[in-house]
């Protein structure tokens, strides 16, 4: 092997925040191959992906809309990993509190007060801190895999939901359509500006990233839950309760996905739809360890998810870009952040004696 | 192989020469020459951290060294596995057995020796023959689990012999016998080296070096300090090549008979879930304040149970409470939490894993325990507090390390163990209890740890230690008992007990009579 991975036996502060450079100029250079190759200006396209998405008022609104619901779901993930309980249901409990939100708020599509909205926001919260408890449950009375248990509720959230949309919530004013009724005005959150679709749930959104940090970074119960995450016997010695904290873990985790389906039904939607999420809890898993687990770092990188997500559509639209080759680029640089992450705790070698057996073959055969 | 070349010394089995091999942040051996001759048992004696489990390494093939040459009768090999090492007649036995406990002695060996060797039932003669040549009693038939701790050694020594061995390396075989069991082995042992089998033995206790071998070679820092011939040397001398010019450590404590009684362990059984475990049979235990009982035993005898139940890893229903008291309080049925606030300090066994979270810093490490201890304010942490605490203990305790930011998995153990003791220490236990407190822990460490336990009890504290160390148990503790079977002997003084004694209590002969053992002295 020419190159060797040596462990550095410690992490490397210069690379924490190195790797993340070098693996933006790794996508950035290989990115530009790749366009080259097909045929594309490798700037313009790069500019279309990544800048042009970004250069006005509206589209950061749409990028905040986007980042929106990862960022709450990827927040709640960072809980329940630090724990090392692998929530992996952030989709269907985001499903849950969008439709237990939206059959409440189809009942109240009259009502004027402001009430209206707290109610539906705290519905969908605990309707989807209920699906998470159902794992925990799972989990701390039979011991049950909460991979596996998180991922099939998944699916058993989604085809709830289809079933009240195609059901019992369909608009009977909506032409057959499978869609719930467009909720009242009061049950809305307010948009933010005159010309965009950012509404207050990134006041929820802001309020949540300080309450995970404070939670992880400074209090006692997240150093519980990190203690319990690195070393369970550790934990038991000193008496932290093993079963009250993944309880505690998978509800903080479900409630801020169950927010953040509320988040879109009340926000840029307006009704529930069989589309309420494409797939946001489960770009928040990514986005969870892209960030490091780390509530500011899963800022950035559900900022930089939702770019992702939107560069693509507009390269799509403008450059004829098939959304195949954006999709490329997105796992390119998916794959280079996290792969650059091994530099942290490892120093690359150069293996000095196979360059000279090179070295010396090749004097040899310069001789020849 | 007849050999007509004229040779006038025979040639050696095994030479080393200038072995070294680096670790990240370590140099691990450091130009190591190693001699041995056909039919010697030579010691590789040293320190935890000197060297010797690398080395044994490099010559079993499971790590390569750096640089330096093997020489193997008289032939330079590399080594790449341990496949490679034991088709050239090279065995060895690991400290920690890698058996598998549902299987028969047959199959274990018959999976270790591969397809070719043949089926578990072809190798039963084989195995008889072999036990019964080298008066290793074994019954192939017999499933590991039901085997005791020194016939699971034969096994892999069995193991070993089975196919043509030339040098049979042994791992500090002797830390999980009974001084019975390890007499027997050392018959064992002149026996196979008579027949001309090398032997490289391990270890850092030199009246067993002594007794068994011919020469030895020490290492200290990864370096060869000196070769000797073991019977020669008294251990002052051995203890200065392995330790170095320090070796004053060996303190006489004084004995104490201690106050009230502060824990009291009345009638405690508990069944193990676990088929494989140990379970405890009616244990009565009493510690007082200002004394250091001492409990024996040879590990899987009932420890583990014993320490989870008494640290609170392992409850008891709450009408079974007042099976354990502290200081009359009944907290058999309580979480370790609860227990800390009524007076306990606990250091496990396991410094990593256990005791400390490898990854997270010293500071964060003495929250971990310390927590209750006014370091926590309306749910946050008091991060300047915290740092203070740290601060101290690695002051106070003379723990080696950059700052209390540094993460406790890159600690070496003795300093890691300061730091716990520490730790326990500052929190003004009213009972502690230490499980192997100097396991792997170099002499100098190891001497501070006696005298802060020391310090500890003469401060009024209740202290129960369990050890594997003999040694130690003598040294530091007022009264000593021993665990086997998961049933605890009575304690007895420690000034009117002898270490033949323990040994007896140790293999479960409870019913050593006390007037004898003091009528000896």
């Amino acid at each position: 092997m020419l190159l060797s991975l040596e462990p550095r036996g410690q992490q490397s502060r210069l690379m924490l925040w190195c790797s993340p450079l070098l693996a933006a100029a790794l996508t950035l250079g290989c990115g530009s191959l790749l366009f080259i190759a097909l045929g594309h200006d490798p700037l313009l396209t790069l500019h279309t992906l990544l800048i042009a998405p970004v250069s006005d008022l509206y589209g950061v609104s749409e990028l905040l809309v986007k980042a929106l619901p990862i960022l709450l779901c990827a927040l709640g993930l960072a809980v329940a990993y630090q724990a090392r309980i692998w929530n992996i249901g952030a989709e269907g409990q985001l499903l849950l509190g969008a439709l237990a939100s939206s059959a409440l708020a189809v009942n109240i599509i009259d009502m004027q007060s402001r009430w209206a909205l707290v109610a539906i926001l705290l519905t969908g919260t605990l309707a989807g801190a209920a699906w998470a408890g159902l794992t925990a449950w799972l989990r701390t009375r039979f011991n049950a895999n909460e991979i596996l248990t998180s991922i099939m509720l998944n699916y058993i959230a989604l085809n709830l939901l289809l079933f009240c949309v195609h059901g019992p919530l369909k608009d009977p004013a909506g032409f057959n359509f499978p869609e719930s009724a467009m909720f009242g005005e009061a049950s809305r959150l307010p948009l933010l500006m005159e010309d965009g679709r950012v509404h207050a749930g990134v006041y929820f959104a802001l309020l949540a990233l300080v309450a995970v940090w404070v939670l992880l970074q400074k209090s006692f119960v997240g150093f519980q839950i990190k203690v319990l995450g690195l070393d369970k016997r550790a934990a038991g010695f000193v008496g932290f309760r093993e079963k009250r904290l993944i309880w505690l873990a998978l509800l903080i985790s479900g409630g801020l996905a169950g927010l953040a389906g509320v988040c879109e039904v009340t926000g840029p939607i307006g009704q529930l739809v069989p589309q309420v999420s494409p797939g946001y809890g489960y770009a928040a898993i990514t986005v969870a360890f892209l960030g490091r687990l780390n509530p500011l770092g899963i800022l950035f990188s559900s900022l930089l998810m939702a770019l992702l997500y939107i560069g693509g559509e507009s390269a799509q639209m403008s450059l004829n870009l098939p959304q195949a080759i954006s999709q490329l680029f997105q796992g390119m640089m998916l794959f280079f952040l996290l792969a650059s992450d091994v530099l942290i705790l490892y120093r690359p070698r150069l293996n000095l004696r196979w360059t000279r057996r090179a070295q010396a073959t090749a004097v040899h055969a310069g001789a020849l | 192989m007849p050999n007509h070349a004229p040779i006038p010394a025979p040639v050696p089995r095994l030479q080393l020469r200038a072995i070294t091999k680096r670790y990240p942040g370590c140099l691990a051996n450091d130009a190591i020459d190693l001699t041995i001759a056909p039919g010697e048992i030579h010691a590789l004696l040293g320190e935890n951290g000197a060297g010797k489990s690398t080395l044994m390494k490099v010559i079993y093939g499971v790590t390569q060294a750096d640089s330096g040459e093997v020489i193997w009768q008289g032939r330079r090999v590399t080594l790449r596995n341990p496949a490679q090492a034991r088709s050239l007649g090279i065995g060895m036995v690991f400290q920690h057995f890698s058996l598998f406990e549902t299987l028969s002695v047959a199959q274990n060996i018959a999976l270790a020796m591969g397809a070719a060797a043949g089926t578990p039932r072809q190798l039963e003669p084989k195995i008889r023959e072999v036990s019964r040549r080298y008066g290793m009693a074994l019954e192939p038939e017999r499933l590991v689990h039901s085997l005791s701790i020194g016939e699971r050694q034969r096994v892999e020594i069995i193991r070993c012999l089975m196919q043509d061995i030339r040098l049979l390396i042994l791992d500090e075989p002797t830390s999980v016998l009974t001084p019975q069991e390890a007499d027997d082995l050392f018959v064992t042992l002149r026996r196979l080296a008579a027949e001309g089998c090398s032997i490289l033995f391990i270890s850092h206790k030199l009246g067993e070096v002594r007794a068994l071998c011919q020469s030895a070679t020490v290492l200290r820092g990864g370096r060869v300090t000196g070769h000797c011939v073991p019977a020669d040397c008294t251990d002052q001398q051995l203890a200065r090549l392995m330790v170095g010019e320090a070796a004053q450590l060996i303190a006489n404590y004084s004995k104490v008979t201690g106050g009230d009684a502060f824990l009291e362990v009345r009638g405690l059984s508990w069944h193990n879930p676990d088929p494989f475990g140990c379970s405890l049979k009616d244990i009565n235990l009493e510690v007082r304040s200002g004394e250091i009982v001492g409990i024996a035993g040879v590990a899987g005898n009932g420890q583990d149970e014993l320490l989870a139940l008494l640290s609170g890893e392992q409850r008891l229903n709450r009408n079974e409470g007042a099976t354990l008291r502290f200081g009359k309080e009944p907290v058999a049925h309580l979480h370790p939490d609860a227990r800390r606030r009524l007076g306990l300090s606990f250091v496990p066994a396991e410094r990593l894993g256990h005791g400390a979270v490898p990854e997270l810093s010293l500071a964060d490490n003495a929250l971990l325990t310390a927590f209750q201890q006014g370091l926590v304010s309306k749910g946050l942490i008091r991060r300047s507090r915290v740092e203070t605490l740290a601060e101290e203990i690695i002051h106070r305790f003379g723990v080696k390390t950059p700052d209390s930011q540094t993460p406790a998995r890159s600690l070496s153990g003795g300093n890691l163990q300061k730091f716990i003791l520490g730790r326990e220490i500052l929190q003004q236990p009213k009972l502690l209890i230490a499980a192997h407190p100097t396991w792997g822990v170099d002499v100098g460490a190891a001497a501070t740890i006696h005298r802060a336990l020391i310090a500890l009890r003469d401060a009024g504290a209740a202290i129960l230690v369990i050890s594997e160390d003999l040694d130690e148990l003598f040294q530091i503790s007022d009264r000593l008992g021993a665990l086997c079977g998961g049933r605890l002997s009575a304690l007895h003084a420690t000034v009117d007990t002898r270490l033949s004694d323990v040994g007896g209590w140790m293999a479960g002969q409870f019913a050593t009579p006390q007037s004898l053992a003091s009528a000896t002295r």
